[in-house]
C-alpha cells in the first residue's frame, strides 16, 4: 500500500473506505471477542462462511468478524446489517435460516431473538434490546462495525482524521488545550486530567519524551481495555499519536498483558498496517511529525499496572513502585517526561479532537465527562461491557442494564474499583456514577470492574478473597503494604473460621489506615479499602462471624454445616454416588444423611441434589 | 539450549531492556525456564544470574520448573470467585493430589490459578491444555478429570 503524504490522500482513502461498511448493505456482523470465541463462535465464521460460498453471494453478503459486542452473557450472536437485527445463542444449525430467512427475505427468526425476563417478550432490534438502550456507545460502539484486522474498516468510519486535524490545524498547546478543556480524566484508576498531564509532559526539560498506552489490565473482573484492544486496536493508535504530537514525543510503548494474546495479535497487525500507510513512522501523512510505537508484554504482575512499577518493567526490571515526589510528566520512563494512559483513555482522545471539546464536557456531570466503560459481572443477569454517561446510577446499570440477580435473588452488594474499591450495598444505588461519588462510598472508579454481590455472598469472605490477592501482588518493596497486608489477611482468616474477637474488628480498621497511610504507591495505599467498606457497611455480618459463629451467607466453611432435608429427600442417591469422603450415605429411596465427621464441604452434593434437599446452615 | 536463547535475543537487538519479553519466548520455546538457559541468557545479554533470577521470580508468568503435560488454569477473577470458583479449585486440589501453582510427581498435571481472564460471563473458567471451559462446576470439573485419566466420583455411572 501506499504511505499517505496528506490530508487530502488520507480523505480519498476514507471515502473509498466508506463502501466497505455502508450501512445499507447485507452485513453479517459476528462478535469475535474473546468471551465469545470461548463460546465456539469461530466455527459458527467458518459455517458461515461456507453457506454464503454455497450461495454464491460473496460479492452481496459481508460477513464481518468483529471484536466485541459487550453483550457477553448471550454470545455467540451476530447483528444482522442492514436493519440490525440482534441474534444470540446462535447454534450451527441456525445459520442456513439466518442467511435465508433475515439475510435474504427481511425474515425474521424469532427462536433467536432476545426475549425480556420481564415482559416475555422478543426483541428484534439490536437497538431495542434493553441491555443496549440505555447505554450510549461512544467509543466501544465502534466495535461491533468494524473488523479490527483491516485499517480499510477503521479508515471507513473516518479513522485517523482526527489525527488529520491535529497535524493540520492545531497546535500542540491547541490539541492539550482541547483536552484540558474537554476534562478527559484517566480512566484507568486515578482519575487525573489527561489534559493537565500532557500539559505538565510538554512543558518538562528532557528529551526524549515518551508516550506510554498502559494496558496491563490487572483488575480482576475488568475486561474493557482488553476488549477495546481487540476489536478496536486504531482507535488506540490513533489517541496515542496525537498525544504523542501535542507533548512532543516520537516514541511510544503499549503495555500489555500477556494474558491477552488477541489483544497482543491484533494491535502488532494494527500497528503495522499503520506503518505501511504511514499512519506511524517517519513524518507521518507527509507532516514532520513522527512517532512509533513497540509492544512490550507484561509478566503477569498487578503491580506492574501502578506506574513507576511499569516504568521498571519496561526497562527489564522487577515491577517495584517508586516514591512519586517526582511525577513522571518530569522523570518517567528511563528518567525521561512520560505519559501514561490507559487504554480507554487514549481511545476518547480521538473522539474529543474530531468532535470538540464543548460537544465532549456536554456529556456527564460538574466534574466527570464523557463516558465510562464498565465490566458488569458476577451475579448479574446481563453479564458484559456496558458504556454509559457519567452520572447514570448504579441502579440503572444494575437493574435497567443488567437486569437484576439471578434466580430472583436478593441484591446484597456491588463491588468498584477492584481491589482498591469498596463493597457498596444497596442503600447507595441511587448516587450518580463518577469519580467524586464514588469516593465519598470509601469505594473508587477504578478501571471499571463492577462485580455484583448476591444474597448467597459473604462479605467477609470478599473482603478476604481482595487482601489475599493483593497479598500475592505486593510487590514486596515497602513494610506496610507487604506485612501489614498479610497481618490483616490473617485477621480475616480468623474471623472466617470463627475465630475472631471484636477487638479484630477495631484492629482491622485502624491496622488499614496504617497500610493506607504508610504505603509506597497505590496499591498497598488502597488495599485496606475491601476491608474497610465491608465493615462499614456490612458491620453485622463481621459480627455474625464473631458473635455468632455464623456465616449468613454460607460460604465461610468452618460455620456452614451441609444437612439434608427429610421432607424433601428422595433417595435418588446422587450425594451418596458424588461424595468424595463418602460422609453423605443412604439406601436408595429412602432417606440420606450426611456424617459431620467425614464431611468436608465440598458442596458436591449440594450442587448435585436436584431436589434442592441439601441445606447450608 | 544456547544457540537456541541467542536466536532469541537476536530477536531483541541483544536490548537488555527486553528481558521480560526474552524470557518470555524463551520460556516458550522450552516450556519453562531451564537453569542452562537462564545462565545462556545471562552470559549473551551480559547480566549477572542475580538480575535474572530475580526477574524470573518476581513474574507470575515464569516457571522455573518443568511443567506438566496437562495444563489446567482456574479463573480466580472476582467475578469468578464470586460465583463459586474456590470450591471448585479445592476439588481439582483434592483430585490431583497437589496444590495450585504445582505440578504433580509424574509430571502429568500442572495446576495453577489466574487472576482474570477476562471473559467474566464465562465465569467460573477453567482452562484445560489452552481450551476455555466455561460455567464449570464440580461435576463437570469432575468429569473433565475423569476424561484425563483422573479417577474422581461423578454421577453419569450406572450403579
Amino acid at each position: 500500500m501506499k504511505k499517505i503524504n496528506s490530508a487530502a490522500e488520507l480523505n480519498q482513502l476514507q471515502e473509498a473506505a466508506k463502501k466497505r461498511i455502508d450501512p445499507d448493505q447485507p452485513c453479517i456482523a459476528l462478535c469475535t471477542g474473546t468471551g465469545c470465541l470461548a463460546y465456539g463462535t469461530q466455527k459458527l465464521v467458518d459455517k458461515f462462511r461456507e453457506e454464503i460460498q454455497a450461495r454464491s453471494l460473496e460479492d452481496k453478503v459481508t460477513i464481518r468478524t468483529t471484536g466485541c459486542h459487550g453483550f457477553c452473557e448471550r454470545g455467540p450472536m451476530a447483528v444482522i446489517h442492514p436493519k440490525k437485527v440482534f441474534y444470540q445463542r446462535i447454534k450451527l444449525d441456525d445459520i442456513p435460516d439466518i442467511i435465508d430467512k433475515t439475510v435474504l427475505n427481511d425474515e425474521v427468526i424469532n427462536r433467536l431473538l432476545y426475549k425480556d425476563p420481564q415482559t416475555k417478550e422478543r426483541i428484534a432490534l439490536e437497538e431495542e434490546v434493553p441491555f443496549y438502550k440505555k447505554q450510549m456507545r461512544l467509543v466501544f460502539g465502534m466495535n461491533g462495525l468494524i473488523d479490527p484486522t483491516s485499517i480499510e474498516d477503521y479508515l471507513g468510519i473516518g479513522g485517523y482524521g482526527a489525527l488529520a486535524k491535529a497535524l493540520g490545524g492545531m497546535q500542540p498547546q491547541g490539541v492539550i488545550d482541547e483536552m484540558i478543556a474537554a476534562n478527559l480524566r484517566g480512566r484507568g484508576g486515578g482519575g487525573f486530567p489527561t489534559g493537565w498531564k500532557w500539559d505538565a509532559t510538554r512543558k518538562a526539560d528532557g528529551d526524549p519524551k515518551y508516550v506510554i498506552c498502559n494496558a496491563d489490565e490487572g483488575d480482576p473482573g475488568a475486561y474493557m481495555d482488553r476488549s477495546l484492544l481487540e476489536g478496536n486496536p486504531h482507535a488506540v493508535l490513533e489517541g496515542m499519536n496525537i498525544g504523542a504530537y501535542a507533548i512532543g514525543s516520537s516514541q511510544g510503548y503499549i503495555y500489555v498483558r500477556n494474558e491477552y494474546p488477541l489483544a497482543v495479535a491484533n494491535i502488532t497487525l494494527a500497528i503495522e498496517k499503520a506503518r505501511e500507510l504511514g499512519l506511524l513512522g517517519d513524518n507521518i501523512m507527509g507532516s514532520d511529525f513522527s512517532f512509533d510505537i513497540v509492544i512490550n508484554r507484561g509478566g503477569g504482575a498487578f503491580v506492574c499496572g501502578e506506574s513507576s512499577a511499569l516504568f521498571a518493567s519496561i526497562e527489564g526490571r522487577t515491577g517495584e513502585p517508586r516514591a512519586k515526589y517526582v511525577h513522571a510528566t518530569d522523570r518517567g520512563l528511563y528518567n525521561k517526561p512520560t505519559v501514561l494512559n490507559n487504554v480507554e483513555t487514549w481511545a476518547n482522545v480521538p473522539l474529543i479532537v474530531d468532535k470538540g471539546s464543548d460537544w465532549y464536557a456536554s456529556i456527564g456531570t460538574e466534574n466527570s465527562k464523557g463516558t465510562k466503560i464498565f465490566s458488569l459481572v458476577g451475579k448479574i443477569n446481563n453479564t458484559g461491557l456496558v458504556e454509559v454517561p457519567m452520572g447514570i446510577t448504579l441502579r440503572e446499570i444494575i437493574f435497567e442494564i443488567g437486569g437484576g440477580i439471578p434466580k430472583g435473588r436478593k441484591f446484597k452488594a456491588v463491588q468498584t474499583g477492584g481491589p482498591s474499591g469498596g463493597c457498596i450495598p444497596e442503600k447507595h444505588l441511587d448516587i450518580p456514577v463518577d469519580f467524586d461519588e464514588l469516593a465519598k462510598l470509601g469505594s473508587m472508579m477504578g478501571s471499571g470492574g463492577m462485580i455484583v454481590m448476591d444474597e448467597r455472598n459473604c462479605m467477609v469472605d470478599v473482603a478476604k478473597y481482595f487482601l489475599s490477592f493483593l497479598e500475592g501482588e505486593s510487590c514486596g518493596k515497602c513494610t506496610p503494604c507487604r506485612e501489614g497486608v498479610l497481618q490483616m489477611r490473617k485477621i480475616l482468616d480468623r474471623i472466617c473460621e470463627g475465630n475472631g474477637t471484636m477487638d479484630d474488628l477495631d484492629t482491622l480498621e485502624w491496622m488499614g489506615q496504617a497500610i493506607a497511610d504508610g504505603s509506597l504507591c497505590a496499591l498497598g495505599g488502597s488495599a485496606p479499602n475491601p476491608v474497610l467498606t465491608t465493615i462499614r457497611f456490612f458491620r453485622d455480618e463481621y459480627e455474625a462471624h464473631i458473635r455468632d459463629k455464623k456465616c449468613p451467607a454460607g460460604v465461610c466453611k468452618a460455620l456452614i454445616t451441609y444437612d439434608i432435608d427429610p421432607e424433601t429427600c428422595t433417595g435418588c442417591h446422587v450425594c451418596a454416588r458424588i461424595c468424595p469422603t463418602e460422609a453423605a450415605t443412604g439406601e436408595k429411596k429412602e432417606l440420606h444423611t450426611i456424617n459431620q465427621e467425614t464431611c468436608i464441604k465440598c458442596g458436591a452434593c449440594f450442587e448435585a441434589c436436584k431436589f434442592d434437599a441439601v441445606k447450608v446452615s | 539450549m544456547k544457540q537456541k536463547v541467542t536466536q532469541i535475543i537476536q530477536k531483541y537487538n541483544s536490548d537488555k531492556g527486553f528481558l521480560v519479553p526474552i524470557l518470555q519466548d524463551v520460556q516458550k520455546e522450552f516450556n519453562y525456564l531451564p537453569r542452562e538457559a537462564l545462565s545462556a541468557v545471562g552470559t549473551v545479554l551480559n547480566l549477572p544470574m542475580s538480575r535474572i533470577y530475580e526477574v524470573a521470580t518476581f513474574y507470575k508468568a515464569f516457571h522455573l520448573r518443568p511443567r506438566g503435560r496437562h495444563q489446567l488454569s482456574l479463573c480466580l477473577g472476582t467475578a469468578c470467585h464470586v460465583r463459586g470458583a474456590p470450591l471448585i479449585q479445592d476439588n481439582i486440589e483434592r483430585a490431583l493430589d497437589i496444590k495450585a501453582g504445582e505440578t504433580s510427581d509424574d509430571l502429568e498435571f500442572t495446576f495453577e490459578t489466574v487472576n482474570c481472564l477476562g471473559a467474566c460471563a464465562l465465569g467460573p473458567i477453567l482452562v484445560v491444555d489452552e481450551e476455555y471451559q466455561g460455567q464449570v462446576t464440580l461435576s463437570k470439573t469432575n468429569k473433565m478429570l475423569k476424561k484425563l485419566g483422573k479417577k474422581v466420583a461423578t454421577d453419569d455411572e450406572e450403579d
